[in-house]
């Protein structure tokens, strides 16, 4: 469905089944360079589970108006809005690398709209390569594969994909494709500057779950500690989880162990 | 835009496969069966909700179609593919995932005969019609299109006259009308061409042909190159608007690079039903293993045979984009680097009957109605593959009534030569009594 957010269009992806406010709201939050189709099955799982799914496009992304939002809190500020715009007053947050950064920043500053927290393929602070972010200004295929490379395990680059007949880093590489110049650039920009992760993190109130890829290279299990002390020291405490085999490309590459795991922690 | 990590010769072993979990197969296993035990309850509900990927029936998917359906994608650089039953079915489900009743086509008029049928007979029975176009006139294709047209379609080598499609220019048209460009490569395979990365959005084969390489198995394979803006564009409410036969999904939004896909997979695969036979898909999975070291070979045996039959004087023409007289010489150095493939066609001295003897002389090169077997071929277009054109469109395709085209398979180089002039001697016989 598309909704005016700002007086802006934004494509908010719904899992397939229509949005009921009145069933506890699930907001998926996509990565950089992304957009909702990422969350296909997480979203169409929740959705058929009772949940009212909000996979939105973020500003400047998929069929979202643009521009892109250059920094993390002005992304959580617009998430804050979408939420009042849809008339949500509790909602769980589920955010994807970038994603992740944005609903923790949405936590911070609406702690007492959220009942549950979900941070897949998270650390903080979430430094990227200067080199990518220079190619995602001047040489966007080179980004892409850059990404690609790094998103997916030897087996997902390679071997069998999850869904029949797709190839998911041809997949990848086309829905980077289509977001507009720039905005990959501005997301990776807007991850690397953000800093306010493990001190926002230590005062999350509600139950938190970190999700990390085993073979993940972008945020790789060992580099999530920082942020799981902080968290598990938080008054809503934190469980981790590592899906074996898995890489940052989570939501494709471990479709179903994803799903199941966002679900049952939301049940818990 | 193409698999950065590996090459083609790595893709063409492994793309799409995992060793058996179970059992650690090394090789695809074929999995023949046309259904999957659901679990439970519960996840049948979910796959038939696509909450899980899965698969369901074998009309629809299948292991072992799945993995040449991948490996397909990932040499041609695409989001995924459908394998097909054959290369022409491939061709229908793109258009019928396109366009109805009243959709229109503009397609090169120099086309195999089959998609020719396909476009210029059959599908106007249904309302879906196609104005031929001179694949070299630009403006020819510009002034075809029509509000209701709804794809572009040409080959990467026209078929007989092995005319060059500039890819790139008839992109640019397609896609300043709003329109997606859909190439059929089958006579070069995505060993020496990736259309994708040329312009294209829709590429198609028959992987009968060199995909397989073995002429043992029949079908066709449909890729999505996912780059084409379908919400953007307008025009294709089959992909932009909810589709009460399944889910109510609007497949744009389902998924903006992979809706084409979708809704040729959950409509057009399951309702017409063309779908590949696991063990067509493993054979020619078997040929695909092979088929950049075999398009090095076809293409360096086309190459002598097109200079030789070139230098011969009962030959007056040899239609080989390889050859520096060929009008589309320079467009394959630029488009086809790698080779223009192993299909070309000439002209005797002698008209219709120079070309029976000559065909009948041969003993290497068989007689059938095929292109891209390792073994050589050879056949007569005006009397087989293109019988139900006119006279007109014949030669407006570049088809003369002597003209013979050969497929130039894997054989030794100077078998293959001795019995071409094999052939020649038949001809000059001939001529002389």
């Amino acid at each position: 469905m598309d909704l005016l957010i700002r007086e802006r269009n934004t494509r908010i992806y719904t899992g397939g089944r229509p949005f009921n406010r009145e069933q506890p709201a699930v907001v998926l939050i996509h990565g950089a360079g992304h957009d909702h189709s990422v969350w296909t099955y997480q979203a169409r799982h929740l959705a058929h589970r009772g949940y009212a799914v909000v996979a939105p496009d973020l500003p400047g992304h998929g069929a979202s108006d643009g521009p892109a939002l250059d920094s993390i809190d002005s992304l959580a500020d617009w998430i804050v809005d979408l939420l009042d715009g849809l008339g949500l007053t509790r909602v769980s947050l589920v955010g994807h690398s970038m994603g992740s950064l944005i609903a923790l920043a949405v936590a911070g500053r609406a702690a007492q709209r959220i009942d549950h927290l979900i941070l897949v393929g998270s650390v903080a602070p979430m430094p990227v390569a200067p080199m990518l972010i220079e190619a995602a200004r001047t040489d966007r295929d080179r980004a892409h594969a850059m990404i690609n490379q790094w998103s997916y395990t030897p087996t997902g680059q390679l071997g069998a994909s999850s869904t029949p007949g797709m190839s998911l880093t041809g997949l990848n590489r086309s829905l980077m494709a289509h977001q507009q110049a720039g905005v990959l650039a501005a997301d990776l920009q807007a991850c690397n500057d953000w800093q306010d992760g493990l001190r926002l993190a230590a005062d999350i109130p509600c139950p938190t779950l970190l999700i990390c890829g085993e073979r993940d290279q972008m945020t790789p299990p060992r580099a999530v500690k920082p942020l799981y002390d902080a968290l598990v020291n938080s008054t809503g405490h934190a469980r981790m989880m590592v899906l074996p085999g898995a890489g940052h490309a989570m939501m494709a590459e471990s479709p179903d162990a994803l799903s199941n795991a966002i679900r049952e922690f939301l049940v818990s | 835009m193409t698999n950065a990590t590996f090459g083609r010769e790595t893709l063409a072993l492994h793309a799409g496969q995992s060793p058996d979990a179970t059992h650690g197969s090394r090789a695809t296993p074929i999995h023949f069966t046309t259904s999957y035990v659901f679990p439970d309850a519960d996840q049948a509900a979910a796959l038939f909700n696509l909450e899980r990927p899965g698969h369901v029936y074998t009309r629809i998917s299948n292991p072992t179609n799945a993995v040449l359906e991948e490996r397909i994608a990932a040499l041609e650089g695409g989001v995924g593919a459908i394998a097909l039953a054959s290369g022409q079915a491939a061709l229908h489900l793109a258009i019928t995932t396109l366009m109805g009743c009243g959709g229109h086509v503009v397609a090169s008029r120099s086309l195999y005969g089959g998609s020719h049928n396909l476009l210029g007979y059959t599908l106007p029975r249904f309302g879906i019609h196609t104005t031929f176009v001179d694949p070299r006139d630009p403006a020819a294709w510009q002034a075809a299109i029509r509000p209701e047209t709804r794809l572009l379609f040409g080959e990467s080598l026209g078929n007989p006259g092995l005319d060059v499609l500039d890819i790139p220019a008839v992109a640019s048209i397609a896609h300043a009308a709003r329109l997606p460009l859909m190439i059929d490569a089958t006579l070069v395979s995505p060993a020496l061409q990736r259309p994708l990365e040329l312009g294209a959005d829709l590429v198609m084969h028959s992987a009968t042909k060199f995909i397989g390489g073995h002429g043992v198995a029949v079908g066709g394979v449909l890729v999505d190159g996912g780059r084409f803006d379908w919400e953007a564009s307008g025009l294709f409410p089959t992909l932009t608007e909810p589709y009460e036969g399944f889910h109510g999904m609007d497949f744009a939004e389902e998924s903006p690079v992979a809706a084409f896909l979708l809704r040729a997979r959950r409509e057009g695969l399951r309702d017409f039903g063309a779908c590949l036979s696991p063990m067509n898909a493993f054979q020619i999975l078997q040929g695909l293993e092979t088929l950049p070291l075999r398009m090095r070979a076809h293409v360096d045996n086309a190459r002598r045979v097109a200079e030789h039959l070139a230098a011969h004087p009962l030959v007056t023409t040899v239609a080989y984009p390889g050859l520096p007289n060929h009008p589309d010489h320079a467009l394959a150095q630029r488009l086809l680097p790698d080779g223009c493939g192993a299909v070309l066609s000439f002209e005797l001295q002698g008209g219709r009957e120079a070309g029976k003897r000559f065909i009948d002389a041969l003993r290497l090169f068989s007689h059938l109605a095929n292109v891209g077997d390792a073994k050589s071929l050879v056949i007569h277009p005006a009397s087989t593959t293109h019988f139900r054109m006119t006279a007109a469109d014949l030669a407006a395709a570049g088809i003369g009534e002597g003209t013979v085209r050969l497929s130039v398979g894997l054989e030794s180089i100077t078998d293959q030569i001795a019995d071409l002039d094999r052939g020649l001697a038949a001809v000059a016989k001939l001529l002389k009594s």
